[in-house]
Formats: structure tokens, C-alpha cells, sequence
């Protein structure tokens, strides 16, 4: 059991830094929040900068384009990014995180050739198309249904929280193309839907934050060419958990750290505003919250390291989001309740003159709701720690 | 960086267990239930000859182990409840304060300060020294006294909260000398092995509580199929998993000064900073995952959890004991709480 990084793994550490304090003061602040176009051409320039580097697809193998760095180097990354507040992955997430190593690991040889350098170099934009409002948790059940038509598969129905659905070029669609015979997660086909082909409705969704960040997909009748398919007709169920074995135990790395961040900021505005004199267990609760965050990163150095042997990040990845999404959740609550009528103004305040602190903190706290509920509601998640990892009974 | 439990670990950690199974078997414990000693001094001298106390001494005294494996190794006597004051005697021996804790000849505790002001001590009548860490040793100065046993004004408890922990009440102490510990490494060692026995209790109740939850039968189903029951279970493993990689993570920083001088530097705060706050917060962490998981557990057992021949209660006792020693709550928050106003 050893916390210490490698001569390699320092020198990665102190490349990157080096590299980011001399790039980030000559990159532009972000695009307003529902300005999608504007977000997506910075958040592809920005993948661009890294690409020109060497930093595009860090975690992605050498065979996919990728630098293939070793999982402790995917932690370092991410770390040092967030922490000099470098631009985050925004529209191309699903490309970089989802789409693209799913190409990697089960494309065609044409199919990498064709998807994997435009994702690196920050050209094209992918959208996912998995959960349907009648298939969340239960994604297994999902009813979209894709009809052989000669060369093409003729796609009708519909798909829930598609994020940046309106700026993205291709969407990794999972449909039914098996019959009756194969229901659950037999007859589910991985499709490549280019998002411009007839047929394709997009209807944002507004959140509680009162942004779109998300939006519903109606597809009726639209065609999607056969070669367009990744992996065997009706085996897009394996094709999709191979895509979740990608995964190295750093998925919550920036969240993480952006807690730790906003905690120390929290902290700041109750010493600013006396708030800690009067209830001494506001102050307990920024110590255990901060305990907490120190004791997340720790188990996210024990599951990257259990992935740099193993290759998985074993038990720890719902152990990890469950126990982080409830103390990001205590993060926002205890925010709102410090702040007081403060927190009633999504809006930065002044007072004499310096910000508050207020609206970073609101927008947090209605982040931090989600948490429990996207990538597997924390419900379904103990039902997984408590099945597969302590063997009690599969049953609903 | 590998922030496994190594192998050597595991076999460490298999090592104890047989040999706590063989020597110390829970009805072996449970037999000395409410009695003025609860491990008797072979039976302590035995965890002395395994090294217990000396896993950190330097051969030959010791085995030269780290924080880390001396972590390892008390979780599993939190696990099996081994009673005694397992830190204190550790403590002593680590720190050279008292010939024969390293062996397990000689037994040191703690003087565990209450409210209104008094003081508690665990095993008096068998001790040979006792620790004194006012604030659980976080803040004022650490004392060791040897005449313990002759304290004046003490009383023994009729009945300790945790019936393998006798208690005797002193409303007075001997005044003992003073420590010199600059690194505060007394805090440093006794939280995280503190923590580390409650993680221990921590794993013991989950591990319990699954097992009842698979082979107890209601509305012809194993109750451990009711998604109620499954997500009690699922909290309390989340709950002894972030605290074990928190104390694991404290034990390593101890060991490996290069690499909490990095993350300290890192954090824009000392070294004696920086550690203080991840023994403190592994301490915090381990405290409330043993008296969650206990209490969790019990809820599980339904009625049975509540009787005295079900141990459950045992680890509640004992979580709630050790919670006293080396910060309470509301001290380890502060501390933690102050290094976040500090960075």
C-alpha cells in the first residue's frame, strides 16, 4: 500500500502543469450557458489545443489515436486540470468518454478511421441516445426499433437526456432491431445516427436550473445505412458494457475536486459574514464534509489503482458514487442554509463591493440534486453494491 | 502508487486473525463479560509475542512495519472485538515510554476525560501506566503516568457502558510527565489505529448483518431480498469502505513523509497540518461508519439485535467507547473544519 507517484508519473505531473500555466491565461472565459453554438465551438477549440499537444484521448489506447496513459496518469490529468481550471470536456464528452472508446474497442477498421480522429482533433460532436421515458434504470426495456430496409435501418421512436443533442453530429443510438423472441437486453442493436438525417426532432428539456441542459429526441422513420452499426446486429447490449469496462475509477475526478473547491469558498463566505459564532454546527459540518472529500479522493487512489492491475476499478465505482453524491447533496444543502435569503438570488450578489459567493453555490446545490439520479439512480446502485458485491438475493 | 492492500498485507492481516481465532475465540471473550479484567495477562502477553504492540518498532525489538500495516492489523482486532487498551499499550511501546508494552508484559492506558470534568480509565487494577491526552490529544500537552494504579479517589464502575471494558471513575489524577511529542505523534498513531479498530467493527457488523439478511426467512423470502433490507446493507458497506481508504490513506501519509510533504505543499499548508487533518478526518469517518453500521446491523436482526446474546451490541458499546478517545466528534470536525480555513 504506497500513495507515492513514479519518477514517469511526476515528470507527466509536471509537464502538464508547466504546459497548462502558460496555455490557460491566453484561453477566452466560457459562453453563456444556453449558447450552444458558442459552447461548442469552444469546447471543440479547446479539444483542439489539446490534440496539437499530445493531450487529446489521454485515456484512450495508442491503437484508437489515444496516448494510452496508464490509469494513475488519467488521474494526474484530471487533476491538474481541474485544478488550474482548465476548460472542461463539455460537448465532447460522449465523443471522448463514450462513443469514441466504444469505436475503439468494437468499430470496424473503416468505422476508426472514419469517427476516431474527428473526435480527437475536436471536429464532430456526439450526442448519446440510450435512456427513453419509458426506459431509464430499466434501460434494458427500450422500445425504439430499428427495421431492416435494404442497406438501411429505418429508426422510429424516442430517446430522453440527450445532452447538447442540438450542436452534435452523430449519435450513438442504441435500438431494438430483434423480434419478440429476444426481449430485455437481447435483440439491442449500437447504431451510429448521423444527427442531420430526416426525421430527427429535437426538443430541448429545461431543468430545475432552469437551463437546457438536456432534450428529448423524436425520431420518426429515420434512416440509418447498416454500416452505420458497431458490433453484431442484436449484440449492442455487450457492445455497450464493454464501453462501461473503460471506465479507470476517475469518472468523478473534476466533480470531486470542484467540491472541495466550493467548500473552501463556502467556508470563506461564513467567516466573512460571522456565520460560524452563532451555530457551531455549521463549522462541524464544513469539517466532516471536508473529511469526507479528503476520504473520497483516498478511495479514488485505491479504485485507479485496483484498475492499473486489474484493469477495472473493481468495487469501489458505486461505492464511490454513492457515498460522493450524497456528500455533494449535504455540500449544496449546507449552502443554502448558511447563505440564508442569500441563496434566493441565483444571481451573483455585492456587498461592499465583493461578490457574495451566492450564485455559484445555488447553481451547485441544484446540480447536486441530480446526482443521486444520472448514471444509475442511487437506489439502483445499492441494489448493485448490495447484489453483486454482498451476494444478497437477485430479486425486484 | 499502488493504494492496494498489498499481499504481504493481506497475509499480515490473515496471520492475526487465526492466530485472535485460536487464542481469543468471541466465546473465550464473552466468558470475562463484566469482570475486573476482561483479557487476561497471558492471554495479553500472547498479542505482545505476535507483535501487536511492536509493529513499528525497528527489528530487533520490533517487526519495522509501517502505520499502514499496524492499521491493517488492528482492524482485525476491532473485528474480533480483542479487548484491552490495544492503543495505549501500542502507543507506549512505540514511543519507548513503558519497558514491557512492546512485549505485552506490561498493559498502558488511557485517561479518557468526560464531562462534567473526571476521568475515566479502562483496566486500571491491571495497568502499569496510563496516558493522559487532554482534547484527545489533540491540542494541550500529553502526559504518562505510572503510578496509575495508586490513583487516590478511584472507583470502579458497577457498570461500564461496554460490559469487555471495565471503567473506574477518578475524579482526580496523578500529575504523571509531561511528553515531549513536537510531531504530536501520539495523536497522529492513536487516531488512525483508533480508527482503524473501528473500521474493523465497522466490517464485523456488515459482515453480520449480510449473513442474517441471507438466511433469515419472512413472507417465505430471505429478508436480504427486500430492497429495504439491501440498502441498509449497501450504506454500510460505503460507509466502512471510504473510512478504511481515509485511515489507510492517514497510515500511508505517516509513513511516507516525501509524499505528505508533496500533498501538504500541494495544499498550501505544513506538514503537521496536513497530517493532523487526515488522521483526524479517518478518525471522524471511522467513529460514525462503526456506530452507523452497529446500529444498522442491529435494525437488520430485527428483535434479536436487541438481545444480549447477539454481539451487535458489543460493537456498539465498544464503537462508542473508542469514539471518546483521541477526538470526539465535535473535536475532530473543528480540527478538520480549521485546516480548510487554513489551506
Amino acid at each position: 500500500m504506497d500513495l507515492r507517484y513514479t519518477a514517469s508519473e511526476q515528470s507527466f505531473r509536471e509537464e502538464l502543469r508547466r504546459w497548462l500555466t502558460a496555455t490557460l491565461p491566453g484561453v477566452a472565459p466560457p459562453p453563456p450557458h444556453d449558447d450552444w453554438a458558442a459552447r461548442r465551438a469552444y469546447d471543440l477549440a479547446w479539444q483542439r489545443t489539446l490534440y496539437d499537444v499530445g493531450y487529446a484521448g489521454v485515456d484512450w489506447p495508442a491503437e484508437g489515436g489515444g496516448r494510452g496513459a496508464s490509469p494513475v496518469e488519467q488521474l494526474i490529468f484530471k487533476e491538474e486540470c481541474e485544478r488550474a481550471g482548465a476548460p472542461y470536456v463539455g460537448v465532447n464528452f460522449v465523443g471522448l468518454l463514450h462513443a469514441g472508446p466504444t469505436i475503439v474497442a468494437e468499430g470496424s477498421p473503416a468505422q476508426r478511421e472514419r469517427y476516431l480522429p474527428a473526435i480527437l482533433r475536436g471536429e464532430e460532436v456526439w450526442c448519446q441516445g440510450f435512456s427513453e421515458p419509458d426506459a431509464g434504470s430499466d434501460l434494458a426495456s427500450l422500445r425504439t426499433r430499428a427495421v431492416r430496409d435494404g442497406d438501411d435501418y429505418v429508426v422510429t421512436g424516442s430517446k430522453i437526456w440527450t445532452s447538447h443533442a442540438e450542436v452534435a453530429d452523430f449519435c450513438e443510438l442504441l435500438v431494438r432491431t430483434g423480434g419478440d423472441d429476444q426481449p430485455g437486453n437481447r435483440g439491442i442493436s449500437w447504431l451510429i445516427m448521423p444527427m442531420d438525417s430526416p426525421g430527427i426532432e429535437i426538443q430541448p428539456l429545461r431543468t430545475i436550473e432552469g437551463t437546457t441542459e438536456f432534450a428529448q429526441l423524436f425520431l420518426n422513420e429515420v434512416r440509418v445505412p447498416v454500416a452505420n452499426r458497431v458490433g453484431e446486429e442484436n449484440d449492442g447490449w455487450r457492445v455497450t458494457m464493454v464501453t462501461l469496462s473503460f471506465e479507470r475509477g476517475t469518472a468523478f475526478v473534476g466533480e470531486l475536486l470542484e467540491a472541495m473547491r466550493l467548500l473552501g469558498e463556502l467556508d470563506a463566505i461564513g467567516r466573512r459574514f460571522d456565520l460560524f459564532a452563532s451555530d457551531r454546527s455549521l463549522s462541524h459540518r464544513v469539517g466532516h464534509l471536508q473529511a469526507a472529500f479528503d476520504a473520497l479522493w483516498a478511495l479514488t487512489k485505491r479504485n485507479v489503482s485496483e484498475a492499473a492491475q486489474t484493469g477495472v476499478p473493481g468495487i469501489g465505482g458505486s461505492v464511490f458514487k454513492l457515498a460522493f453524491s450524497e456528500h455533494a447533496q449535504k455540500l449544496g444543502e449546507l449552502a443554502v442554509e448558511m447563505l440564508g435569503a442569500a441563496a434566493l438570488s441565483a444571481d451573483p450578489l455585492v456587498w461592499h463591493g465583493e461578490p457574495i459567493g451566492n450564485a455559484e453555490q445555488v447553481h451547485n446545490w441544484y446540480k447536486s440534486i441530480n446526482l443521486t439520479i444520472a448514471a444509475g439512480t442511487s437506489q439502483v446502485q445499492r441494489n448493485i453494491v448490495a447484489e453483486r458485491i454482498l451476494g444478497l438475493p437477485r430479486t425486484r | 502508487m499502488d493504494f492496494r492492500v498489498d499481499d504481504a498485507q493481506r497475509a499480515l492481516a490473515e496471520g492475526i486473525r487465526s492466530v485472535v481465532a485460536g487464542r481469543l475465540p468471541l466465546e473465550h471473550i464473552r466468558a470475562l463479560e463484566g469482570h475486573e479484567r476482561t483479557i487476561g495477562a497471558e492471554d495479553w502477553a500472547a498479542l505482545g509475542e505476535t507483535g501487536v504492540f511492536a509493529l513499528t518498532l525497528a527489528e530487533p525489538a520490533g517487526t519495522g512495519l509501517g502505520l499502514a500495516d499496524a492499521a491493517v492489523v488492528f482492524e482485525e482486532l476491532g473485528r474480533a472485538l480483542v479487548p484491552g487498551p490495544l492503543v495505549g499499550t501500542y502507543l507506549a511501546a512505540a514511543m519507548d515510554l513503558v519497558p514491557g508494552a512492546a512485549e505485552g508484559t506490561a498493559m498502558v492506558g488511557l485517561c479518557v476525560g468526560g464531562v462534567p470534568p473526571t476521568w475515566l480509565v479502562e483496566h486500571l487494577s491491571a495497568l502499569d501506566a496510563a496516558l493522559v491526552l487532554p482534547g484527545g490529544g489533540i491540542g494541550d500537552t500529553s502526559r504518562l503516568i505510572t503510578a496509575i494504579r495508586d490513583a487516590p479517589t478511584s472507583t470502579r464502575v458497577a457498570v461500564p457502558l461496554d460490559p469487555l471494558t471495565p471503567l473506574w471513575h477518578l475524579s482526580q489524577l496523578p500529575a504523571g510527565e509531561a511528553l515531549e511529542d513536537p510531531d504530536r505523534r501520539l495523536f497522529r498513531d492513536g487516531a488512525v489505529l483508533t480508527a482503524a479498530l473501528q473500521v474493523g467493527h465497522a466490517a464485523a457488523t456488515l459482515d453480520r448483518a449480510v449473513a442474517y439478511a441471507k438466511e433469515r426467512h419472512q413472507f417465505g423470502k430471505p429478508i436480504g431480498s427486500f430492497q429495504a433490507v439491501k440498502h441498509l446493507c449497501a450504506d454500510m458497506l460505503v460507509r466502512a469502505e471510504v473510512a478504511r481508504a481515509a485511515v489507510h490513506a492517514a497510515a500511508c501519509l505517516a509513513d511516507e513523509p516525501d509524499v505528505l510533504a508533496a500533498e501538504a505543499e500541494a495544499a498550501g499548508t505544513s506538514d503537521l497540518a496536513f497530517m493532523q487533518r487526515a488522521a483526524a478526518g479517518a478518525k471522524l469517518l471511522a467513529d460514525e461508519a462503526a456506530i452507523t453500521n452497529a446500529r444498522a446491523a442491529i435494525q437488520v436482526h430485527g428483535g434479536m439485535g436487541y438481545t444480549w446474546e447477539v454481539p451487535l451490541h458489543l460493537h456498539l458499546k465498544r464503537a462508542h467507547l473508542l469514539a471518546t478517545t483521541f477526538g470526539t466528534k465535535a473535536e475532530l470536525s473543528d480540527l478538520v473544519a480549521s485546516f480548510v480555513r487554513a489551506a
